[in-house]
């Protein structure tokens, strides 16, 4: 699993719902294409285009509130962008980025540090993230069974395996 | 209460807050989410669900299906459950909005771990089951093995006093409620209602409480199982067991709240904790009046709109919408003769769909369009353009304010 992300942040406040990241009205398809060109189009409808691949997020509290639509969390992965530091998320959509292998953290105090264009180092597996100031901001790790989810790539591989080991 | 239902999920004694534990689930239950679940669901490779009998699925997001696509994921559902022998699958004509599905057809009872597609499936904790909603992954999962795994939930307890005042229901408490504690105050807790004011509230009102948890950030809603709550599932002849928490319960926190005399409460634009008591907000112009959803579209609510709009109006320049939360719903107000006199007043009646609500379709909100509504979120771009203003409120607000064309009081009207 890949542990080191460095890349360019995107920033937002709190409360960012679903609605937000994907509105209703794109639901009707299962392409995950539609849901990554239409990704926060109610915050600013040239976003999408500009991601690049390999970017981050970062937000305030209580990120991914709102629906239990795991298009949210999968138009994001769809662009590319590479984990989410929140200081805090919602459940469903904390589970559902973890359930698809998508790094999701919580950590406190870095919202206040770095605005948009920034480039950030994560370090998932020491639980720290250095901002362009050259502070280095620790995070609690994430609990052993999500990040047990998270190292085999999501919820599905997980259970592959488990299953293919039952039957061996 | 939550911690009892998990230990009994997860054959404990006990569980404690902060716990992981795998929880058996007693009901899952989806609505079109299952098409997104598929995927993964054949990608796990179990082939056939868990237990087609502890499944109930039907369609309510895009009822009629708008597009062609829809009706093609309607169809891979339809195909799926006859194939895996989902018995309980309610189809089109036969569907309704799936909480309250789920609640009327006595499916949840007291004690189930009940795990549904959806995030207000935190209504259902009101008959005092433990009923969390989830995404699509996590729904293949369960289809696949009958466990979740669950973080033990602290449990906040909210308790209430004190009587309404006048058209003043559960919706208004529970906007008073988020105003006061805010959008994240429950952030993966269980939230426990208690005292006389939950007590004295009968069915149709606990769920309003419970369902709006969803806007608290919380995991699971609950209210003690009791006799009013026995009365409701009578006809489901399923076996009552009460439940309750134990006098000595602890909390994480508990919010007291008198709401004796309580007037109407609204969320403003665009977030549900964004509260004002009407008094402020009266005379707002609305384009749009919305009555429907999981949260406020029972026959109760119904009633209330067919209450004000005997011999009234809606106002020119508004349309009111009114789109009952099942078609069991839709058949009661047919027969009390509640839909003639929505269309006698110039409401709109529809079929029973989350449309509206979720921006999907059957009625969208158009840029800069003000909306008054019945139902659960006011996010940006929630109910349609990401410019539309959407207010929150009661039935009773609801239907006031569309017969006057402006934010009303509706102990006025």
């Amino acid at each position: 699993m890949q542990t080191r992300f460095q890349g360019r942040v995107w920033t937002f406040g709190d409360d960012i719902s679903t609605d937000h990241i994907i509105a209703g009205k794109y639901l009707g398809t299962t392409d995950p294409k539609v849901f990554a060109d239409h990704a926060f189009e109610a915050v600013d409808p040239t976003w999408a285009k500009n991601v690049r691949p390999g970017d981050l997020i970062v937000a305030g509290t209580n990120f991914g509130c709102g629906s239990s639509r795991e298009q949210a969390p999968v138009a994001l992965k769809t662009l590319g962008i590479s984990a989410i530091l929140a200081t805090s998320f919602a459940r469903i959509f904390f589970r559902n980025a973890i359930n698809l292998g998508f790094p999701v953290i919580e950590c406190a105090g870095l919202r206040d540090l770095v605005k948009s264009g920034d480039e950030i180092d994560l370090d998932l597996a020491g639980g720290e993230v250095r901002v362009p100031s050259g502070v280095m901001l620790k995070f609690t790790p994430l609990p052993p069974n999500v990040l047990e989810i998270l190292e085999a790539g999501g919820l599905v591989p997980k259970l592959k395996k488990e299953l293919a080991s039952r039957a061996r | 209460m939550s911690e009892k239902v998990l230990a009994r999920a997860s054959h404990t004694e006990s569980v404690s807050p902060g716990q992981i534990v795998d929880g058996d689930v007693d009901l899952l239950y989806m609505h079109e989410m299952l098409a997104m679940a598929l995927l993964p669901f054949n990608e796990i490779g179990t082939m056939k669900v868990w237990d087609p009998e502890k499944i109930v699925v039907t369609l309510d997001h895009w009822v009629p299906p708008p597009t062609p696509e829809i009706a093609k994921m309607h169809q891979s559902i339809r195909d799926f459950c006859r194939k895996q022998g989902i018995r309980r699958f309610h189809d089109v004509g036969d569907h309704g909005i799936v909480h309250q599905l789920i609640a009327e057809r006595g499916y949840a009872h007291p004690w189930d771990l009940v795990i549904g597609s959806d995030s207000h499936t935190n209504m259902v904790g009101a008959v005092g089951a433990f009923a969390a909603g989830i995404g699509a992954t996590d729904t293949a999962a369960v289809m696949a093995k009958g466990q979740l795994w669950l973080r033990v939930p602290e449990t906040m307890r909210v308790d209430i006093h004190g009587t309404l005042g006048e058209r003043t229901g559960a919706k208004d408490v529970i906007l008073k409620v988020i105003g006061t504690t805010g959008d994240d105050a429950a952030r993966y807790a269980a939230v426990e209602f208690t005292g006389p004011t939950v007590k004295a509230f009968p069915m149709n009102e606990r769920f309003v409480l419970c369902n709006m948890t969803t806007e608290m950030g919380a995991k699971v809603g609950m209210i003690a199982a009791d006799q009013v709550t026995k009365e409701y599932l009578a006809h489901t002849g399923h076996r009552f067991e009460a439940i309750g928490s134990d006098e000595d319960a602890s909390f994480v926190k508990t919010f007291t709240f008198d709401v004796d005399g309580m007037g109407p409460q609204v969320a403003c634009p665009s977030n549900p904790a964004n509260l004002k008591p009407v008094e402020e907000v009266e005379g707002t112009k609305i384009d749009v009046a919305f009555l429907g959803s999981c949260t406020n579209a029972r026959i109760e609510d119904l009633r209330i709109a067919a209450e004000l709009l005997r011999g009234e109006k809606v106002a020119p320049g508004v349309r009111f919408q009114i789109t009952p939360a099942s078609q069991i719903i839709y058949r009661q107000a047919l027969k009390e003769g509640l839909v003639e006199v929505f269309m006698d007043a110039g409401a709109m009646f529809t079929s029973s769909t989350c449309g509206p609500c979720f921006g999907g379709h059957l009625g969208t909100l158009a840029g800069d369009e003000v909306c008054i509504s019945s139902t659960n979120r006011n996010y940006p771009g929630r109910m349609g353009s990401p410019t539309a203003q959407v207010y929150l409120a009661s039935p009773w607000t609801v239907t006031a304010s569309a017969i006057h064309g402006e934010i009303t009081d509706p102990r006025k009207a």
